[in-house]
């Protein structure tokens, strides 16, 4: 024991010291910050170029329909343009050439363009063309009032869900309950991926050093594979609660600055929602109503139980993992030589991460389902049906079989990698591998 | 009495017989010297030693009783396939190495200072291990392998990536140890350093032990009878040329100013050395009389059948 110890040191210490850990854990949320950020900012930046298109109204009847935005501007031609005289000037972005009146013949609007138009400009034209024939058919009824009564009768209400459990009623939304299963999902993902690889990488690099035989003349082989397992896991650890100090003090210091309670508890919210009503009657509102409803759907999520699982199945799913990624480290020479086996991995995770994406839609679904037993796919698709609410039973069931299994893996893995650790030259085969795990000690 | 017993090891692997009933006794504070071609199971034997990995059946004795996996911090091996971690610092890295050989911090501290001084390298402490050459990484190796003060040490191929200088400080280093009561294997293909070093043997050729005992008595046991002779040209038998006849035959003969000198071989091997003599005095006179004993590396050819690959 001392000495699996000793090996989890030396590798956690390497690990924790390296700057590019420092880097990495302090850049990562940047950069999902910055990857959700670009789409926003391309849209922002892509926007300012103006484009003009011409209107081309054989009827008379459409001036003005189309307004000019931020993004095109619209000019309305005289009736007699040809398309010989279109086709030969390119300088409007698109042209717009209505021959007949649309009430009665609706195919009588064409965009003629040079260059392919995008799919967002034809919706906005249709959008503006149907709202406007919409009215001009509504007025050409002749009932008076009409307008009114149209206005009327739509009829606006807000959904509020509440679930019931054990303490009562909570205020539940669906969205948030998705956001949550995707970013936990997310982080098993992306830590499955980038710690198993490390393992390997680690595994393969103590191999083609050459080191590895003066260790396992210290100690057992198993022994230098679950310390490399095991402080490999714990970076992650150290990195994820990194992240979650750094996330509590953001939030802290957004409930700072802007007044909202985060960290309250149902009641308090309901009486700070009480005070805040009467606050309200009296005119000295505190708190913006929004502002208050977010944090009390926030509430409801039993975060506790989140990160207890989130730990849970990272540790399962990642011993799992990490056994086959060190097995394959140990069995090939070089990083080419891995594509083979990495492969089959690939397209477990790829699905895992595909059917927890589904199950967002329909937690309670028999995929999502039966891939949250199957130990392969559970840590990943779980964590999405978490946030949804699962029965205790299924859970427990569910990191049974999880950590059964990551026993079972790591048993299979020592045998594999025990072998391969000494050999070098030749590739084994998938034959090969599974002769070395009948091979006795 | 014998420090190492491997008794009747037999390792099969799945389409091969690494090691079959091959029994290795190597006697306290000797140098033992187990050698063989490529694949003949070497590596094998010593990883069973050294507990990597364990026999099908047979059992392995260390200072008399049946070895048990914590032996392994009394066992000091220096693997052919051998490296460091190198991004490690040299000081860290052999930290490590050794608190892995169950030595405390302190303990270890001692032993790196002792040995960095000694290789007059303790500037090197504080210096990643891919900066060093690789002669420089090797003495770091070394130095890893024996800072436990292990009793029983295994070097399989411990020269080779050694320049000859360095080879000889470890050749005296080794040697030095054994003088502190180590018991030492050594592995090589190396057959000059084996007749240097070693004071007994064993030949492991296709997964047995075809050869073993003491260096002088297998040497005896070899050889072919021959004898370098020289003689001078004096007046009587002036160009005298020694002739084959049926005591003895001339193998090769060469004529030189002051004296000839031929190599002869018995043709009687249950003759003495003393009988043979007094038959080439009455030829001619001798001048020198030396029996050929065959070098290590002619008996490893000759038992094995194949030319002897070398690693250097």
């Amino acid at each position: 024991m001392s000495k699996l110890s000793l090996i989890i040191e030396n590798e956690y210490m390497t690990r924790v010291r390296k700057k590019s850990f420092l880097i990495m854990t302090l850049l990562t949320p940047i950069l999902m910050v910055a990857l959700c950020c670009i789409p926003v900012l391309i849209e922002i930046f892509s926007s300012n170029d103006m484009r003009n298109v011409t209107v081309v109204d054989q009827t008379g009847l459409y001036q003005g329909v189309f307004e000019d935005n931020e993004e095109y501007t619209f000019t309305y031609l005289n009736t007699q343009t040809t398309s010989e005289q279109m086709r030969n000037d390119d300088t409007p972005y698109a042209y717009i050439v209505i021959t007949d009146n649309l009430l009665n013949n609706p195919d009588a609007l064409t965009i003629y363009s040079h260059k392919q138009t995008t799919a967002s400009f034809e919706m906005e034209i249709e959008n503006s063309m149907e709202e406007f024939l919409h009215e001009a058919k509504l007025a050409s009824f002749d009932i008076p009032g009409l307008q009114q009564i149209i206005d009327e009768s739509n009829v606006k209400i807000n959904i509020t869900s509440i679930r019931f459990d054990e303490e009562g009623e909570t205020h539940t939304s669906a969205g948030l309950a998705t956001a949550i299963g995707m970013i936990s999902t997310f982080i098993i993902y992306m830590f499955l991926f980038s710690y198993g690889g490390m393992v390997m990488n680690s595994v393969m690099q103590e191999k083609t050093n050459r080191i590895v035989e003066v260790i396992v003349s210290s100690v057992k082989p198993f022994d230098l594979m679950m310390g490399k397992i095991i402080s490999v896991g714990l970076v992650g650890l150290t990195q994820i609660g990194i992240w979650v100090l750094l996330l509590v003090g953001l939030g802290f210091g957004a409930s700072m600055a802007f007044g909202i309670p985060l960290f309250m508890s149902n009641e308090e919210l309901l009486t700070q929602a009480q005070s805040m009503n009467s606050a309200a009657m009296t005119g000295g509102a505190t708190i913006d109503p929004d502002m208050l409803n977010i944090a009390q759907t926030l509430s409801s999520i039993n975060f506790t139980q989140i990160v207890v699982c989130l730990i849970l199945y990272f540790v399962g799913g990642y011993v799992i993992y990490a056994s086959l990624f060190a097995a394959i480290g140990s069995a090939v020479d070089n990083e080419t030589d891995t594509n083979q086996f990495m492969i089959p991995i690939t397209l477990i995770i790829l699905f895992a991460f595909y059917v927890g994406i589904f199950s967002a839609e329909d937690p309670e679904g028999s995929m999502a389902w039966w891939c949250s037993m199957i130990p392969f796919t559970s840590p990943i698709v779980m964590m999405v049906r978490i946030p949804f609410g699962v029965a205790l039973w299924e859970l427990i069931l569910s990191l049974a079989i999880l950590f059964a299994s990551a026993i079972g893996m790591t048993w299979v893995a020592s045998r594999i990698y025990r072998v391969g650790v000494l050999l070098y030259g030749k590739k084994p085969s998938y034959k090969e591998l599974f002769k070395w795990i009948k091979y006795k000690a | 009495m014998y420090y190492l017993e491997a008794k009747n090891i037999v390792k099969q692997y799945a389409s091969h017989k690494a090691l079959d009933n091959v029994t290795v006794q190597v006697p306290q504070n000797h140098i033992y010297g187990l050698l063989g071609p490529n694949g003949a199971g070497k590596t094998t034997l010593i990883r069973i030693i050294n507990h990597i990995t364990g026999p099908d059946s047979g059992e392995v004795y260390i200072d008399g009783h049946l070895s048990i996996p914590s032996d392994v911090e009394n066992i000091g091996y220096l693997p052919e396939e051998r490296g460091l971690y190198k991004k490690m610092k040299v000081g860290e890295q052999l930290m490590y190495l050794a608190r892995l050989k169950g030595l405390t911090r302190n303990d270890a501290k001692e032993q790196i200072k002792h040995w960095l001084n000694k290789f007059d390298i303790a500037h090197w402490d504080k210096k990643k291990v891919e900066e060093l050459s690789k002669g420089m990484q090797q003495k770091i190796q070394f130095i890893a392998t024996v800072i436990h003060r292990p009793k029983l040490l295994i070097f399989d191929e411990p020269f080779s990536g050694f320049d000859p200088v360095n080879a000889n400080i470890l050749k005296n280093e080794i040697l030095e140890l054994r003088k502190q009561g180590a018991t030492i294997i050594f592995s090589t293909h190396n057959m000059a350093s084996v007749e240097e070093i070693c004071d007994e043997i064993t030949l492991i050729n296709r997964s047995r032990a075809v050869l073993q005992g003491d260096i002088n008595s297998i040497r005896q046991a070899h050889k072919k009878h021959l004898f370098k002779v020289s003689y001078t040209n004096d007046a009587t038998t002036a160009g005298y040329m020694l002739r084959s006849n049926d005591i003895y035959q001339v193998m090769e003969y060469e004529q030189a100013s002051g004296y000839n000198t031929a190599i002869v071989r018995k043709c009687d091997s249950g003759m003495t050395n003393n009988e043979l003599i007094q038959a080439m005095m009455r030829e001619c006179q001798l001048v020198t009389f030396e029996e050929i004993l065959p070098s290590m590396n002619e008996i490893f050819i000759d038992t094995v059948g194949a030319p002897v690959a070398n690693n250097e």
